[in-house]
């Protein structure tokens, strides 16, 4: 699913920014924006202060899946590790944005009556996020989380039926998600996963529905320039032979295309 | 209006070639993006004899105020292009000039004249940041080789032909001059900067095609030296390029005597960078014409890159 971009980047204001655990949220207000679909994604650069990091960086804008699309506002989720994220970390209501999109292609709905089921971890909640509240009816979504400060984010999973695993076992099942999914998909196999998260994460999963049988789309993620399909960046290797370019062929690619996920 | 080697353009502004994918960002802006094309030319990203699958990722690495790409020419090779590619790239609104590149005298002379039998082509730009398979410098570094690979493929081409020259050289006028002297009707600079990345854990290159090319910013002052130099040399157009992100950038260019602009890293930025430029470019050198001189000729100042410090 793909709602075209304007052409061109935008400069809107964020209306408010909070905590939430170990993530900061920001929301801006994209009034002329058009609707995205659940797991596209938007180019973001602060329109102050971008390049003023660690190194003189950051100088490319960088790509974030929306959480939320309603009433003229974006919000998106991130993490401070970076000098990209530390300067969007950093903003307030009032400061302004650099934004392209909604970019790339999103989540399909699944097909021959199967449920759909989510799964991810860290800052790969938005898209996921999203996708639950596309598809409606609180599908089953299984998160994974270092510790219970970065376990908060599922609150952001507000649509879902939610299942936490954490690594110190400080919340929920202690260990993998994708042990949760094991777990689901052993009771139930008749699914489609959806899922987003970090590389070794969306990597099991692959490995696991693979093994299982059930298909999956990924939404993956990867350092690029534009967000557009120009500078050739952000490729995956397909298992056909060649490459995939996250950006406008994905972000969401069939795990069965995959040889891998890449670890970078 | 621009006359560049009889071609009549809008504006002066082009993109770099692989700065601009027509036919991806058509896929997410749609048609919005023909009713508002940025540039008044379109350059094709370099198209090789065979397919390319390009470099194994990772293929960008950010730097102080640029990037450095190892992206490896990724292209359906010559049958792939005319046949998917062009008929798409025909309907942009402008101009469209392909890029090729061959790593023998044959190879480029039969991309050249494969191009140069399409009427959808305005003009053939030569890609010679390739290595010499008997030298193994780079063809654009020498001139002697690039004087030779020219005269040979110049008699194949009627449309004019540009050759894109890279910075990693000695002399970058001398390679300029030698292209002239063997009929080039355009030189077009820089291309990226020769640079390496390290993966900050293990010391080893980050890049999965071990070095790459830097542009952007970082660049913007290498760039502004070379197209001076080049520009001083020869009486052929020049395209300049290099770190261009605001309008005075491109009228910076053009006094050092560059006929066009391209912009490059800047369009991922900013998609809409050309026709922002362009547009900024025009109030510039309205606000900037001299009223009382008759003399409307491009200045060319009186610096050389190669000795202007020493």
């Amino acid at each position: 699913m793909r709602t075209l971009a304007p052409f061109g980047r935008r400069r809107v204001q964020v209306v408010r920014a909070e905590d939430v655990g170990a993530y900061r949220v920001l929301h801006a207000a994209d009034l002329d924006g058009p609707l995205p679909a659940a797991g596209q994604f938007y180019m973001l650069a602060a329109a102050a202060g971008w390049g003023a990091g660690e190194d003189e960086r950051p100088h490319l804008p960088r790509a974030f899946s929306f959480l939320r699309a309603a009433g003229g506002e974006l919000s998106f989720m991130l993490e401070d590790v970076g000098p990209g994220t530390h300067r969007l970390a950093g903003l307030v209501a009032g400061d302004e944005l650099w934004i392209t999109g909604p970019l790339g292609a999103g989540f399909r709905p699944p097909d021959g009556g199967r449920r759909a089921l989510l799964a991810g971890g860290g800052v790969g909640i938005p898209p996921l996020a999203a996708w639950a509240r596309e598809l409606g009816g609180r599908p089953q979504a299984l998160l994974g989380f270092r510790d219970r400060e970065h376990a908060a984010g599922a609150a952001l999973m507000e649509e879902a039926q939610v299942a936490v695993a954490t690594d110190d076992g400080s919340v929920g099942h202690r260990g993998l998600v994708t042990e949760l999914l094991a777990a689901e998909l052993a009771r139930d196999a008749h699914a489609v996963v959806y899922a987003c998260g970090p590389p070794r994460m969306l990597e099991a999963v692959r490995a696991l529905c693979g093994e299982r049988g059930v298909p999956a789309q990924l939404a993956l993620e990867a350092a690029m320039a534009c967000g557009f399909g120009a500078c050739y960046g952000c490729v995956v290797a397909l298992r056909d032979g060649g490459y995939a370019r996250i950006c406008v062929d994905g972000p969401v690619l069939d795990a069965g295309r995959l040889e891998a996920v890449p670890a970078h | 209006m621009v006359d560049f080697c009889g071609l009549r353009l809008e504006h002066p502004i082009v993109n770099g070639s692989g700065t601009f994918d027509a036919i991806a960002a058509r896929r997410a802006f749609g048609d919005a993006l023909l009713v508002d094309f940025p540039f008044s030319a379109f350059v094709s990203k370099t198209i090789t004899l065979q397919p390319r699958a390009g470099n194994p990722p990772p293929r960008l690495w950010e730097a102080p105020a640029g990037m450095i790409n190892s992206i490896g020419l990724p292209n359906r090779g010559l049958a792939g292009y005319l046949e998917h590619d062009l008929p798409q790239l025909a309907r942009l609104p402008v101009p469209l000039i392909t890029n090729v590149m061959g790593s023998t005298q044959d190879e480029v002379a039969r991309l050249v004249e494969a191009v140069d039998a399409r009427p959808e082509i305005a003009a053939i730009e030569l890609n010679v940041s390739c290595p010499n398979v008997r030298t193994g410098l780079d063809i654009g570094a020498d001139p002697q080789s690039l004087g030779s690979l020219v005269r040979a493929i110049r008699p194949l081409a009627r449309k004019p032909l540009i050759v894109k020259l890279t910075p990693n050289t000695a002399d970058v006028a001398a390679v300029a001059a030698a292209a002239e002297r063997e009929g080039a009707d355009a030189v077009s600079l820089v291309n990226t900067l020769r640079a390496l990345a390290l993966t900050p854990a293990t010391g080893r290159p980050w890049l999965g095609g071990g070095t790459g090319g830097l542009s952007g910013p970082a660049i913007r002052h290498v760039a502004l030296a070379q197209v001076a130099a080049v520009a001083r040399r020869v009486s052929i157009p020049v395209v300049g390029m290099g770190g261009v992100t605001q309008p005075r950038h491109a009228l910076e260019l053009m006094a050092a005597g560059a006929t066009l602009v391209a912009i490059g890293t800047e369009n991922f930025r900013d998609p809409r960078a050309g026709k922002r430029i362009a547009t900024g470019l025009k109030s510039l050198q309205i606000a900037k014409r001299p009223s009382t001189s008759m003399n409307t000729s491009e200045p060319r100042p009186e610096v050389d890159a190669n000795c202007a410090n020493s």
